[in-house]
């Protein structure tokens, strides 16, 4: 080992590091961090015995009730899981692309110096986040219509999403709107100070680093969408909910049901947290 | 004195007597390589609240000058140049860059015309900032061509090749593709200042440049001012670097409370000023 580890050293405390840094080698060194490693291994295999233990606990409890019934799981399982996993993502993901569309302009408009624009966001968010979401997905499949035929005639996927846009656009114009006043005023000065005409100067400098600020955020508000969209089966659209439901019913199977339900919804949350968690990392080292 | 004794050059007008309102000491020679007025500052006044921080200020700079302000914080220097850009909008007073002029009105409304005529001054004033506001999101490369492209009409390739033209000309040409975050606190001040020419102004208003640097990377921050300087840069700079002042300045100007208290030539004003408010203000620069 060369007496000048330092290149190499920056690169965290990795193996080399450590030996580069130790010129001299202490027994005691080696043995702190294998018990240190010992340890890190012990609470991991204990956190996954748990988890096993309260799945095998619940699953013996169903299985000694007699409630589970592998006929139905069979039958319907596979309808379940794939197109109502289907319908949900398919629901949430076209949701919240129109809701971030919504909280940038609503964001906007909160942000707006003409009182017109900033008081129809602020009636929209009040509005929105004053009522409950079931009241607005029931208002918008059931009332609208009858308000005006032509208009508000739609199918129920459709007043579905439109819902759950309308309903996250406006709790995320709030996230947009801290997201813009986070971007340093420095950054504006600059562009000013530079020429750029103001409304390229929002979507080149300032939105940019403001979607940086909020994408952890919107992958929270996502993975909360995900589980909100139950609330559409309501208005009977064919998604994860209303399929458990419906066939549930009618085989009475309750518990198998609403068991596969439940998984399909947490294997979702699970597999777009991950998705989200790589997201912010990769975010987190561009930035720095 | 008698009339200069430099040899005379091709410059216009050599050893002309300078004009009332330049500046310079009357009967002394104005600087031979001045042109003619490019930024003209009258009577600007600008309050905070109650807190009159501009107290009248008139100020000409001529093309080819490189014009430094020193005084205490809390004097209007920073103000100042603030209101030349319109990055503060000043009280009363007039302002005009390269013909452009422009009375201070803050009760006009905020139309799209006023807000270009203050587009058009940005345009001819660019401006380096103490803590550079570099886009994050772009490269230094993408930093300098931002605001041709999007503000002048600039087409790409030309703008990449005056990027790059500016970047060689403040040494960063190696790290035309890298972002900011991988910069050191001077090498992001050369490229803000490469971004600043990259619009080619008729004056580059610098803002204390290097407050914000750790000691060691002052000097290559300083070196590209001063070969901007002599290059026949226009150039207002807020400052506290004496020396710096002292090598690259035609005209030292000191503020104090709001107002110019006295200005000149540096030998004159860094030298033997005649102030006491300026003898009191350089005296503790002495004893640094």
């Amino acid at each position: 080992m060369s007496g000048l580890g330092g290149v190499g050293g920056f690169g965290g405390p990795g193996p080399e590091h450590a030996q580069a840094m130790l010129m001299v080698q202490h027994p005691l060194v080696e043995q702190v961090a294998d018990a240190r490693r010992r340890q890190r291994l012990r609470f991991r295999l204990t956190v996954v015995f748990v988890w096993l233990a309260i799945i095998a606990g619940v699953a013996a409890a169903i299985a000694a009730a007699g409630a589970w019934d592998w006929e139905f799981a069979f039958h319907y399982g596979p309808l379940i899981v794939l197109q109502g996993a289907g319908v949900t993502v398919l629901l949430s993901v076209t949701s919240i692309v129109i809701a971030t569309v919504l909280a940038v302009f609503g964001a906007l408009g909160r942000l707006s110096s003409n009182p017109v624009l900033y008081g129809i966001a602020g009636f929209y968010v009040s509005l929105i986040r004053g009522t409950p979401l079931l009241v607005q997905i029931f208002f918008i499949y059931y009332a609208l219509p009858r308000i005006n035929e032509d208009l508000f005639t739609w199918p129920a996927i459709a007043a579905g999403i439109v819902a759950l846009s309308l309903n996250y656009g406006a709790y995320m114009t709030e996230i947009f709107r801290a997201g813009i006043q986070a971007v340093p005023r420095g950054q504006t000065e600059a562009a000013q100070a530079l020429g750029i005409p103001e409304r390229k100067l929002f979507r080149r400098i300032v939105l940019p680093q403001a979607i940086r600020i909020v994408t952890p955020a919107i992958g929270n508000d996502f993975v909360a969408m995900l589980k909100d969209s139950a609330l559409v089966s309501t208005i009977s659209v064919h998604e994860t909910l209303w399929l458990a439901q419906r066939f549930g019913r009618s085989e009475f199977e309750p518990v198998t049901a609403f068991l596969i339900a439940a998984l399909v919804y947490w294997a979702l949350t699970i597999v777009f947290s991950y998705f989200q968690e790589r997201l912010e990392r990769r975010m987190a080292r561009s930035d720095r | 004195m008698t009339s200069a004794t430099t040899p005379t050059s091709g410059q216009p007008q050599p050893g002309r007597p300078a004009p009332e309102g330049s500046g310079y000491p009357p009967g002394t020679p104005l600087p031979e390589h001045l042109g003619e007025p490019i930024v003209r500052v009258e009577d600007l006044q600008k309050f905070y609240g109650t807190n009159h921080v501009l107290r009248g200020v008139g100020l000409e700079v001529r093309e080819r000058e490189a014009v430094m302000i020193v005084g205490r914080s809390g004097s209007g220097k920073t103000t100042l140049l603030r209101c030349i850009n319109f990055l503060e909008e000043p009280t009363a007073g007039w302002v005009e860059v390269d013909g452009l002029r422009l009375q201070a009105d803050p009760l006009k409304p905020r139309n799209r015309e006023h807000l270009e005529q203050i587009r058009q001054i940005r345009l001819r004033a660019g401006m380096v900032f103490q803590d550079f506001n570099l886009f994050p999101h772009m490269t230094a490369l993408g930093n300098c061509i931002e605001a041709p492209t999007t503000a002048a009409g600039v087409p790409q390739a030309a703008a990449i090749e005056r990027a790059e033209y500016y970047l060689e000309v403040v040494g960063l040409i190696d790290k035309r593709d890298e972002y900011p975050s991988r910069l050191s606190g001077g090498q992001k001040q050369r490229v803000a200042i490469a971004r600043a020419l990259c619009m080619e102004p008729k004056v580059l208003l610098f803002d204390e440049p290097t407050s914000a640097l750790d000691p060691e990377l002052i000097g290559e921050v300083l070196r590209v001012m001063e070969d901007l300087a002599h290059a026949g840069t226009t150039m207002i700079v807020v400052t506290h670097e004496m020396h710096f002042a002292r090598e690259a300045a035609d005209r030292v100007v000191f503020m104090d409370q709001g107002v110019i208290c006295e200005q000149g030539p540096p030998e004159q004003i860094l030298q033997a000023p005649k102030e006491e408010a300026t003898k009191r203000f350089l005296r503790r620069f002495l004893l640094e």
